[in-house]
């Protein structure tokens, strides 16, 4: 009896305990000839691994006798995260340059996976006399030191079409100036033209970090409550007023069915497939997205639109009531940092600097339509040629806020992903606040929360 | 003496199924975490992993769906529609039987995630089942409308044939005069199963059970595919919790102390089969 328990028991825990083994037969990041560059590569976002390769040529002709290794991961955005910081747990799988989201930069440092840079980057002429100071933040951690370099940088707003619009009897200019504006614009298009989705804004599980910025964060800096952290008292802001709000406006949106369905919000496929080709047809009024959402429709892209641009409209997001500063915009992007394990720190840098010089940033910018970190790529009139919204989306930066920069900001994200995925559903905003702010005080500690 | 030849495996036992298993009680004592300072310096915070679990609505949640989901789709669905399909089989044409076979065999002959895919194709929005409904004015997304029935559909279409497979050699081995014997003094179809087949396969009945309990305990890629176990947590067992606090929110301590949770509930399961088979001997 006793012996076929334990057999049993053992039987199960092999079953059943699905554990991560990762790693395999690529060099570990401890080899000095060899650095391990790793990206995303994924059927929405070709455009890395194009760049990385031309970018590996140039490194390796400069750089005789070292070896540029790229190790793209094939995942969706929100996995991308997990699947690289699995990685960063064993030094022998650790990349030496990595591609990373700049929310993420402090936790990782926190985690002591990446390398601090700034001896390096200080040498670099490029780097003091050519990025942006302010864009320079997205690569500093709290602890004052820069981990990583930033490659482009973004902003938000509504893309709207103007043929849905006219056929609204709405103003092709449109200006929205409160979240009122917003809705009755949606409703309006809901009663002129059944066979068109209002309006979309990411939602629901599989939107993920998406959701928590783009939508939730969009809405709540908007309100009276205007932050998720509040740097001079060093606390995070949960419960608040201006998170049920935010959460208000998701219910009205999903009750008075504005947006996508919940079954379209939580496909896990439908909004990097499905969403740019139901744009591209004409079958959305509005949405709520970043600037960079014209590469999905550039030849290549996910649903290629040549007339995107004369189609599309873009229009800054009103506050809730209209009050100042009238707009709101977030701004992220994404970053090039050195792996801690790295056997070739200064090859993993110089790698940066050839992937990040005038022309290679420039040449990123375009291909992402993101927006540009150094002064001179700033001038390239490529960026504009491209992509006619660009100086619209450039125009923003002027206003833009950033996601807190600290460590536990990516928990934080994931209650409020709890959050709003529940209202998507059916819930109630002042149940899903009230548990957001639970999440949020066990994540960060009870008294590191104040109650806005 | 049996130490040398054993030594291998006992070695590679320990490594990838001793080795972990152990981690995991270490891990589940600790707030180790994907990133953070967690991430370099996980602290021992003895049971707090577990009362944070126990106390917790979403771990309760998702127990349940999990029994639910290994009684629907692998106690009542696998097991029996594996049994259905070995008894009907029995003594039919070569030909039927190689028909039916391959059809079932098929679906557990695919990888998971082809099976998951092809299931998804199956029964989403756009899907086969909804182009045929459509035609008389029901479709619907079944994924959203019942996202349970859908995973609970896809692993019983999945895995039945194990049991088909595990039961047709049973039978096989059930001795024929006894069968014939309870014919010859009068018993239906329906009496002879459960009077004279039953009780002589019964010892593979529950090990089929234990079988397939254990493997549809684990079962992740397949919901992961067909719905990510939403919507709103509808199809979250286990796994997916364990999956999404650990991998998703970085949790790796809370994750692997629901691992633990899920250990258990299959030794539960397990003890009932074990304890059924004493039972009646």
């Amino acid at each position: 009896m006793r012996a076929r328990t334990i057999a049993a028991g053992l039987a199960v825990a092999a079953l059943t305990l699905p554990l991560a083994a990762c790693g395999g037969g690529d060099a570990a990041s401890g080899d000095a000839k060899t650095i391990k560059i790793v990206y995303r590569n994924y059927s929405d976002f070709p455009q890395m691994d194009t760049f990385m390769k031309s970018v590996k040529k140039e490194f390796e002709a400069a750089n005789p006798g070292i070896t540029a290794q790229l190790t793209p991961v094939s995942s969706l955005d929100s996995d991308y995260l997990a699947k690289v910081q699995l990685m960063q747990r064993s030094p022998s799988t650790a990349p030496d340059v990595l591609f990373e989201d700049s929310f993420n930069v402090n936790a990782d440092a926190a985690a002591g996976y990446l390398l601090p840079i700034d001896d390096y980057l200080n040498k670099w002429p490029d780097w003091n006399s050519q990025f942006i100071p302010t864009t320079k933040q997205a690569g500093r951690a709290v602890d004052g030191k820069t981990y990583a370099v930033p490659m482009g940088t973004d902003s938000r707003g509504l893309w709207f079409n103007k043929d849905v619009f006219a056929k609204a009897g709405l103003p092709t200019d449109w200006q929205p100036r409160t979240w009122n504006d917003v809705l009755d614009a949606a409703r309006k298009i809901k009663q002129t033209q059944p066979d068109v989705e209002p309006m979309y804004m990411p939602l629901g599980k599989p939107a993920a970090e998406a959701m928590s910025m783009q939508s939730l964060e969009m809405l709540l800096y908007g309100t009276p409550t205007k932050d998720l952290y509040d740097e001079k008292a060093g606390k995070w802001v949960a419960p608040s007023k201006g998170f049920e709000d935010a959460l208000g406006y998701v219910q009205t949106v999903m009750k008075e069915n504005l947006a996508q369905t919940a079954a379209q919000a939580e496909d896990t496929q439908w909004a990097q497939t499905q969403m740019p080709l139901l744009m591209s047809q004409g079958k959305i009024g509005f949405m709520m997205d970043g600037g960079w959402y014209a590469r999905y429709w550039e030849p290549g892209g996910v649903a290629p639109w040549a007339d995107w641009s004369k189609t599309l409209g873009t229009t800054k997001f009103p506050t809730q009531n209209g009050q100042a500063p009238g707009n709101v915009t977030l701004s992220g992007g994404w970053t090039l940092a050195v792996g801690a394990s790295t056997g070739n720190a200064d090859a993993s840098v110089k790698f940066i600097q050839t992937a990040l010089n005038k022309e290679n940033s420039a040449a990123i910018d375009v291909a992402c339509s993101w927006l540009p970190v150094r002064e001179d790529v700033k001038a390239d009139s490529r960026l504009a040629q491209k992509d006619p919204t660009e100086p619209f989306w450039s125009s923003l930066v002027s206003f833009t806020r950033y996601r807190p920069t600290l460590p536990e900001y990516p928990q934080v994200s994931n209650a409020m992903d709890v959050a709003g995925d529940s209202v998507v559903n059916g819930g109630e905003p002042a149940k899903a606040a009230q548990q957001f702010a639970q999440d949020v005080s066990k994540a960060v500690g009870a008294d590191k929360v104040k109650t806005g | 003496m049996w130490l040398p030849p054993l030594a291998p495996s006992i070695v590679l036992l320990g490594l990838f199924v001793a080795g972990p298993i152990l981690w995991c009680f270490y891990a589940a004592f600790t707030n180790s975490a994907l990133s953070g300072i967690s991430a370099r310096r996980p602290k021992f915070v003895g049971i707090d992993n577990f009362t944070t679990a126990f106390t917790s609505s979403d771990v309760a949640s998702s127990l349940w769906l999990t029994v639910v989901f290994v009684l629907l789709s692998a106690v009542v669905g696998q097991n029996g529609l594996g049994i259905l399909l070995a008894v009907f089989l029995q003594q039919r044409g070569k030909l039927l039987r190689g028909i039916v076979g391959t059809v079932v065999v098929a679906a557990w002959v695919l990888p998971e995630v082809v099976a998951a895919f092809a299931i998804y194709a199956f029964l989403n929005a756009q899907g086969t089942l909804n182009e045929v409904l459509g035609w008389f004015g029901m479709g619907q997304n079944w994924l959203y409308t019942a996202p349970m029935l859908a995973v609970v559909l896809a692993n019983i279409w999945r895995g039945t044939a194990f049991s088909m497979l595990v039961y047709q050699a049973a039978l096989s081995e059930v001795p024929s005069d006894l069968v014939e014997a309870a014919q010859v003094d009068g018993a239906g179809p329906l009496r002879r199963f459960w009077h004279v087949v039953l009780p002589v396969i019964r010892r593979t009945v529950v090990t089929n059970l234990m079988l397939i309990t254990l493997q549809t305990l684990g079962v992740f890629g397949l919901i992961y595919v067909l719905t990510a176990g939403g919507p709103d947590n509808k199809t979250r067992t286990l796994p997916l919790l364990m999956y999404e606090q650990a991998f998703k929110f970085g949790q790796i301590g809370y994750g692997t102390a629901i691992a633990l949770v899920l250990l258990v509930l299959g030794a539960v399961f397990s003890l009932v089969y074990i304890r059924s088979l004493k039972a009646e001997v």
